[in-house]
């Protein structure tokens, strides 16, 4: 069998479970409307968690970059100095904070993203909401019908299927972003340590090749800088940046 | 014929682009076993797009049943893959 097939017989197996309610098919659709709601709220609740968790990365980010100024700064203060070592030193912690930033832009990058889509469910729950009501109460008029049986059953299968795939996503979005925040995390537990030289370790997929290029292009960086520095050192006054 | 594209949204298919939808399928199928990820993406990434290109979106306040459900975007292929183990959702049917 398809991919298809098999991924909607697994999908709709949940959204017969979701389904199993009252006897009387009238009070499914109020409890069905019940549980609409409630996992509206818990969608904008999912919402404002995802906002929160990228703040706090941007808050970290900030924190990230005052201080690659700072220690471009201090760098700079040991060219004048005379001392390379230190200015090396300070230039190499930046270089790794750099790529720190890097990473943890791609976090909240990750996370702007996660909150669009969630955004777009909230969105879209709510328009399926306001229709659902509407026409559980229509068909609550004219239950008598046997064709409103059937009516019933069609409005509750499908907005029961709309929400098992809002459920979902928003089981989803919340794994990724405790994801990206215990990345974000790590990085800072590392920055706060001064233990960076393996910052980037726990980083899934990246060997030892990565980490053997990722040294090289830091190393790289920090002569570029040390010889800025005296460049700038040395033409004070007419330099430039 | 109604699909959703979970995440997404529901589209209207014509029965020849159900059909297209469904050789593509058994394409993806038969080579999942040998496939990369990179391969798994572009695949179903080209089966998105036909639907997407193909189909008409159904109106975002009308509710209806779908008549199969497209997995996700982002669906990964160990996702995929996870689908047919046997310990995943119940017994296969027909």
């Amino acid at each position: 069998m398809g991919l298809l097939s098999r991924a909607s017989t697994i999908f709709k197996a949940k959204v017969s479970k979701v389904l199993d309610a009252a006897e009387d098919p009238r009070e499914t659709l109020d409890y069905s409307y019940e549980k609409q709601l409630e996992l509206l709220q818990k969608v904008k609740r999912g919402l404002a968690d995802i906002v929160t968790a990228r703040k706090g990365l941007e808050m970290q980010a900030a924190r990230l970059e005052a201080d690659i100024e700072r220690l471009e700064a201090d760098a700079a203060a040991a060219v004048r100095q005379g001392r390379d070592d230190l200015a090396t030193q300070a230039l190499e912690r930046k270089a790794e904070e750099g790529e720190q930033l890097a990473d943890l832009r791609k976090q909240i990058e990750g996370l702007k993203q996660e909150e669009d889509k969630m955004a777009d469910n909230e969105r879209r729950l709510s328009l399926k909401i306001q229709t659902f009501r509407t026409q559980k109460e229509v068909i609550k008029a004219q239950y008598s019908s046997a064709e409103a049986q059937v009516k019933i059953g069609e409005a509750t299968t499908g907005i029961s299927e709309e929400m098992a795939d809002v459920g979902l996503a928003l089981e989803r979005a919340r794994d990724r972003t405790e994801r990206m925040r215990a990345r974000a995390g790590a990085i800072e537990d590392l920055t706060a340590k001064g233990a960076l030289t393996d910052a980037l370790d726990g980083n899934p997929g990246e060997g030892d090749l990565e980490r053997q290029l990722r040294a090289t292009r830091q190393k790289d960086q920090v002569a570029a800088d040390l010889a800025r520095l005296k460049a700038q050192m040395g033409s004070q006054g007419g330099g430039g940046v | 014929m109604i699909v959703r594209i979970l995440h997404e949204g529901q589209y209207r298919l014509s029965g020849a682009t159900a059909e297209r939808l469904r050789d593509a399928d058994a394409r993806l199928v038969a080579e999942l076993g040998a496939m990369d990820e990179e391969g798994f993406r572009t695949a179903y990434g080209e089966m998105l797009t036909l639907v997407r290109r193909e189909g008409t979106p159904l109106p975002e306040a009308e509710i209806h049943e779908s008549d199969l459900i497209l997995p996700a975007a982002d669906t990964t292929l160990e996702e995929a893959r996870a689908l047919f183990h046997p310990s995943v959702g119940d017994s296969a049917p027909a």
